[in-house]
């Protein structure tokens, strides 16, 4: 979709503007992107609005994105995202979460059930795994952690095109540093999310990449037992940014859920 | 002038090819290279090397803390603090310094401040850092929030210091029901406090505009003189004239009772800065939101890259340009005047031992600073008026400072 298709537009929530890109027609997807993503529409979004309302919902702090410089807790950033589904769309959506991004959908799942009538969470953070360890990127490079997210050295050049620019480094920078703000201890996962899980209505669908480096196969596996109607997807030959790497299969997921 | 003793206490006593097999050696070296038996030797030499640097002449011994890495073996800096408060009798005991933003309890770290200060009969010099970056991974402290949780820290410790309790704190990152630590410091108002750093200017300014003398870590001799514009810049819009009382500076400094001797020991030097001990990766040096934000891309561009490369210059060109002085007490004085009236420092900390110095040349080295360099150094610093904060017996900080000492009313 050429950029022009698209709109931009704002909503304050809680004294902190909210960005967001919208377009298609269709039910209404809102996407919550990899914290490794840089760019705020990609193919990924061109592929779900062919058939849906896409909103590109840059996370708080993200990218650029106003920082709200009081948030502690990923549940802070999911009552943000609440405030955008009501002021922005006013009706349940299907909310599409990968990693970083998919933590912040579990707990707005939680937290505002009837704003969501489907959930897809992709790669996505906020459990402790019982089995493996969630890679941390606090440990390695910018670059080293975003490399890790794919399977394929060719996808992760084709999504990064133009390879290490300054805006690019700095918009990672900024990222990581709001990772570490909200979920620097424990890192990546919530102990009270786990329980909470039972709340959410929405059928689920975990989408997971096959040759996920980052979030262990097992918290695939623990979200679709403790979430009441949760099935999982793997995706084959793909690394944890399946929204990244394989845009057009997670669309097809998305597709699947939203006409169920 | 004040002079004071210093080593980083390097635990030598470690396979070096692991250290080369791993490509580095720092944070996560695993420490089933550590040996205690061989720790224990360590520091019980360092004991002693301490009761002697307390024994010749120094004015002061400078502790610190680092972790996880082999170059440093002083992770609690309250500990050696605390032994050095029991087992000498002369010199002060200048912490830099207490890492604050690293730990939760900036009472606690009062606590064993007041202690310490009293233990001493009053010989605590109270230093306070961010802590690096890399002990932010260590010790699992958030960075993004490190010179937040610093500056309330210090507006907590001094209130814990200076006034009485019981009294509730709630800020930003630290909250108590009840501030009433019962030990409070011998010196009043409360023991000096300095700040050590490499050249951030946030932190420069930070110092200035506390009236905190700023402690130069070994930064290159040309550079020093850009360094106190930026502190004397700040001091002057705080409302103070600075001078050498405000200034400190840190240098590898390594006497033997011959040249060759001497130059062989300085090479030690050599030891953490890059060519095995001490590597690390950038991303481990510079964690997320720890850099200044005004300088957000470079510090990006730094921890993005590779393995970390030592940028220090061969030895011999460090001997040239001072960042190391190796030589007989004649050649170390001589040399250490130029680094004075460069510089002008009234706060001089010598390193005098690390790497694989051994305790007999460790011993050596400690008695020739003492009795013969040491006495000199004052000499000097007489003559080009630098004239330390207990000489000049200046106040502990901006806010303590008498209003007819400063240019305008806070």
């Amino acid at each position: 979709m050429a950029e022009s298709a698209f709109s931009e537009h704002t909503v304050d929530v809680a004294g902190c503007t909210l960005r967001a890109s919208s377009a298609g027609e269709g039910p209404v997807v809102v996407v919550l992107d990899h914290s490794i993503s840089d760019r705020r529409w990609h193919a990924l979004h061109d592929a779900l609005a062919a058939n849906h309302t896409v909103h590109a919902l840059d996370l708080p702090g993200f990218n650029g994105a106003p920082r709200p410089a009081w948030a502690r807790d990923v549940r802070d950033l999911a009552v943000l995202v609440g405030g955008y589904l009501r002021k922005a769309i006013g009706s349940p959506v299907t909310l599409v979460g990968s990693e970083f991004g998919g933590w912040i959908a579990a707990e707005s799942a939680v937290f505002a059930p009837e704003l969501i009538e489907r959930l897809a969470l992709v790669g996505s953070a906020g459990l402790l795994p019982v089995d493996g360890c969630i890679a941390d990127m606090m440990l390695v490079s910018h670059s080293g952690y975003a490399r890790q997210c794919f399977a394929h050295q060719e996808a992760y050049d084709s999504f990064f095109a133009g390879g290490l620019t300054d805006d690019r480094l700095l918009a990672w920078d900024f990222n990581r540093e709001m990772v570490a703000r909200v979920a620097w201890k424990p890192y990546m996962y919530n102990r009270r999310l786990a329980p909470m899980l039972a709340e959410v209505t929405a059928p689920t669908v975990m989408v997971w990449g096959e040759r996920d480096q980052v979030m262990p196969r097992s918290c695939a596996d623990q979200f679709v037992s403790l979430i009441a109607n949760a099935t999982l997807e793997v995706v084959g030959d793909c690394g944890n940014a399946v929204a990244l790497e394989r845009p057009t299969a997670l669309a097809d997921i998305v597709h699947a859920l939203t006409a169920r | 002038m004040f002079l004071s003793y210093f080593t980083e206490q390097p635990m030598n006593a470690y396979p070096d090819d692991e250290g080369r097999k791993a490509g580095y050696t720092a944070l996560m070296f695993s420490n089933k290279h550590f040996d205690p038996v061989e720790g224990s030797r360590l520091y019980n030499e360092r004991l002693a090397e301490y009761q002697l640097a307390d024994q010749v002449g120094f004015d002061g011994i400078m502790v610190n803390e680092h972790h996880n890495a082999p170059y440093c073996m002083q992770p609690r800096i309250t500990v050696w603090s605390s032994i050095l408060a029991a087992v000498t009798k002369n010199v002060k005991i200048v912490q830099l310094g207490n890492p604050l933003p690293m730990y939760d309890s900036p009472l606690a770290f009062a606590e064993d401040i007041a202690m310490i200060d009293m233990i001493s009969q009053g010989r605590l010099v109270s230093g306070i850092v961010r802590g690096a970056g890399q002990e932010a991974l260590a010790l699992n402290a958030n960075p993004a929030y490190n010179r937040e949780r610093f500056q309330e820290a210090h507006d907590l410790l001094v209130k814990i210091m200076t006034e009485d309790g019981p009294f509730a704190w709630e800020g930003e990152h630290y909250q108590y029901r009840v501030v009433n630590p019962w030990a409070r410091p011998l010196q009043q108002p409360h023991p000096r406090i300095w700040v050590p750093g490499v050249f951030s200017a946030e932190t420069i300014q930070w110092a200035a505009r506390h009236r905190y003398p700023y402690i130069s870590l070994n930064t290159p001799l040309h550079l020093t003189g850009q360094l106190w514009q930026t502190y004397d810049d700040a001091a002057r819009e705080a409302g103070y004239e600075p001078g050498p009382e405000n200034r400190g500076y840190l240098l590898r400094v390594h006497v033997a009772d011959t040249m060759e001797k001497a130059l062989e020991g300085g090479r030690q030097f050599m030891w953490m800065q890059g060519e095995f001990t001490g590597l690390g990766y950038p991303y481990w040096v510079n964690p997320p939101g720890y850099g200044s934000e005004s300088r957000r891309l470079d510090y990006a561009k730094f921890s993005n890259g590779g393995v970390f490369k030592s940028g220090a210059a061969p030895y011999e060109d460090q001997l040239a340009t001072h960042e190391i002085v190796a030589g007989t007490p004649e050649h170390v004085i001589k040399e250490l005047r130029v680094v004075l009236e460069t510089c002008r420092p009234s706060i001089l900390m010598l390193w005098g031992n690390d790497g694989g110095v051994s305790h007999a040349d460790s011993l050596r080295c400690i008695e020739l600073l003492g009795r013969e360099v040491v006495p000199a150094l004052r000499e000097i610093g007489d003559e080009l008026g630098l004239h330390s904060p207990f000489e000049l017996d200046t106040p502990v900080s901006l806010k303590m400072s008498p209003p007819d000492t400063l240019s305008r009313s806070m």
